[in-house]
């Protein structure tokens, strides 16, 4: 699927300012633990993989880091925002942290599994993941990289969340839409279902081109 | 349980339980779920329970719609909405499971449990109507749950807090579904309002249920883990208000339905659907008492 340069850049322009807003809010977290790890990582490990005590560090991490997302395979879990951590103790054991876009998400399982089988394979035997719930998945946390590879799969990135204060407002009529098709760059589109081949995407119509395309729902 | 692929599951060790043997992983995989100081656990779990019978049941009820759906838009919507609520209710069943020391209830409190130990309110399991029934009800129950879920949000046991901030989420969007179906039949043609009407009285009766405050919801209220419903009734009528009057209707009026001794579905007593529905979402499950899930 190839998107139109035009459209490709006028999407990715947008998306590119409010995610990368949002992801140095929002990731403190996998910060902290990285750091953490650097500090405890035992140089074991660092022969096998790469040499050094702090490659090996980001060794299982960059493992993890390769894995993409089941429904969505032009991106990493990592770039998706789904790898909250990965963290190596000293006897060598991983522990990958990762958390649901959609409380039902049905690509879940085949995520453990993809992880497990990925860091097995680089030669880590004793491998953990743990879901975690809390703070909720946010779309923000899509990297700027992950925004432009789903533009250029033709998929538009999501807008930057609106955060609220008090109740959640009721929608009654049509929002308004700050979606650009992919396609022809044109913002003129509209929702024809809130919900396309997965939870997270939602399928919209270009009025100016007159095509059809999915996008990636802020939520 | 492990396999080099998400479809390995389904063989597991005997190929002749294929096509139930899914091998789903805990929801609660890795996540503390230590009960909050102070906390009685089994109170936890029963509102556990109740919370995630209302979505497990419903869940069913909409799952009724799939390729029965006016459109493919609506199909598509309504699977989803039920997809959603059925990951709300394995959450909050597994988390019922851990705070009674137990690994893997989920299955066991959603197959192998009878119609008087369900604790779900009655309007979930109301037999399925038309498209008109559908909106009414989808209305009530997310305005109601999104009110519940968004208090909730504040719970000091963490793992229902963040249950509840995903929810939170998901339920925005089937509300805003049922709300804008509902001004579009209730201001389309005088048949689709009369349908809507129509659907709306079918389940009235069932909405005092719905803030009718259970003593374990009201003990745990006091410990911040729970909502208390009651304190959901203006939040619910002030939005279901705005939905109404841009809809162009007026309220229906119809008489609460009795419980039995003043218990109803939170105290596991239900309406005559709710047997024919286990019946159905049990049936695997029963027929096959060994089968790993």
């Amino acid at each position: 699927m190839t998107a139109t340069v035009g459209g490709t850049r006028a999407t990715t322009e947008s998306g590119t300012a409010s995610g990368a807003r949002a992801t140095t809010t929002s990731k403190p977290v996998m910060a902290t633990v990285s750091g953490t790890r650097a500090t405890t990582a035992s140089g074991t490990r660092a022969e096998t993989v790469s040499g050094t005590v702090t490659a090996t560090v980001s060794g299982a991490r960059s493992v993890a880091a390769t894995v993409t997302d089941p429904e969505l395979p032009m991106l990493t879990l990592d770039e998706l925002g789904v790898l909250r951590s990965v963290a190596e103790d000293d006897d060598g054991r991983v522990v990958v942290s990762i958390t649901p876009t959609y409380t039902g998400c049905p690509a879940m399982d085949a995520m453990r599994d993809d992880l497990e089988h990925a860091l097995r394979d680089a030669g880590y035997a004793d491998v953990e993941i743990r879901t975690v719930l809390a703070p909720a998945w946010s779309s923000d946390w899509i990297s700027e990289s992950g925004r432009r590879k789903l533009a250029e799969a033709g998929i538009a990135p999501p807008g930057s969340v609106r955060r609220r204060t008090g109740p959640v407002p009721l929608t009654l009529g049509p929002t308004v839409s700050r979606v650009v098709c992919p396609r022809c760059g044109s913002a003129d589109t509209e929702e024809v279902s809130r919900f396309s081949a997965t939870a997270c995407k939602a399928l919209r119509r270009c009025r100016s081109c007159a095509e059809p395309f999915e996008h990636v729902k802020e939520i | 349980m492990s396999f080099d692929n998400v479809y390995e599951s389904l063989t597991e060790e005997n190929d002749a339980r294929w096509a139930f043997g899914t091998g789903f992983e805990d929801p609660l995989s890795g996540v503390d779920a230590t009960i909050p100081d102070g906390v009685d656990a089994a109170d936890l779990a029963a509102y556990c329970l109740m919370l995630g019978d209302d979505a497990l049941i419903f869940s069913h009820r909409l799952q009724e719609w799939c390729t029965n759906a006016p459109e493919l838009e609506d199909e598509v919507a309504i699977a989803n909405i039920a997809l959603d609520l059925l990951g709300q209710a394995r959450l909050l069943l597994a988390r019922a499971g851990r705070a009674q020391g137990l690994d893997g209830a989920e299955d066991r409190y959603a197959f192998l449990r009878d119609e008087q130990e369900f604790r779900n309110v009655r309007l979930a399991e109301l037999e399925r109507g038309d498209f008109g029934e559908l909106t009414a009800r989808l209305l009530v129950f997310s305005c109601w749950r999104l009110a519940l879920l968004d208090r909730l949000t504040g719970s000091r046991d963490p793992v229902l807090a963040a249950i509840a901030d995903k929810g939170v989420k998901e339920v925005t969007y089937h509300r805003d579904y049922a709300a804008q179906w509902a001004v579009r039949l209730g201001d389309g043609t005088e048949y689709s309002r009369e349908r809507l009407m129509e659907g709306m009285a079918s389940i009235w009766p069932y909405l005092g249920e719905l803030f009718a405050t259970h003593p374990i919801e009201r003990a745990l209220a006091a410990e911040g883990v729970a909502v208390d419903p009651a304190e959901l009734r203006e939040e619910f009528d002030n939005v279901l208000a705005q939905v109404m009057l841009a809809a162009k209707l007026g309220a229906p009026e119809a008489a609460p339905a009795a419980g039995v001794s003043a218990r109803t579905g939170r105290d596991g007593i239900h309406t005559e659907a709710m047997g024919h529905l286990l019946a159905e979402l049990q049936s695997v499950a029963r027929a096959n008492p060994e089968a790993t899930w």
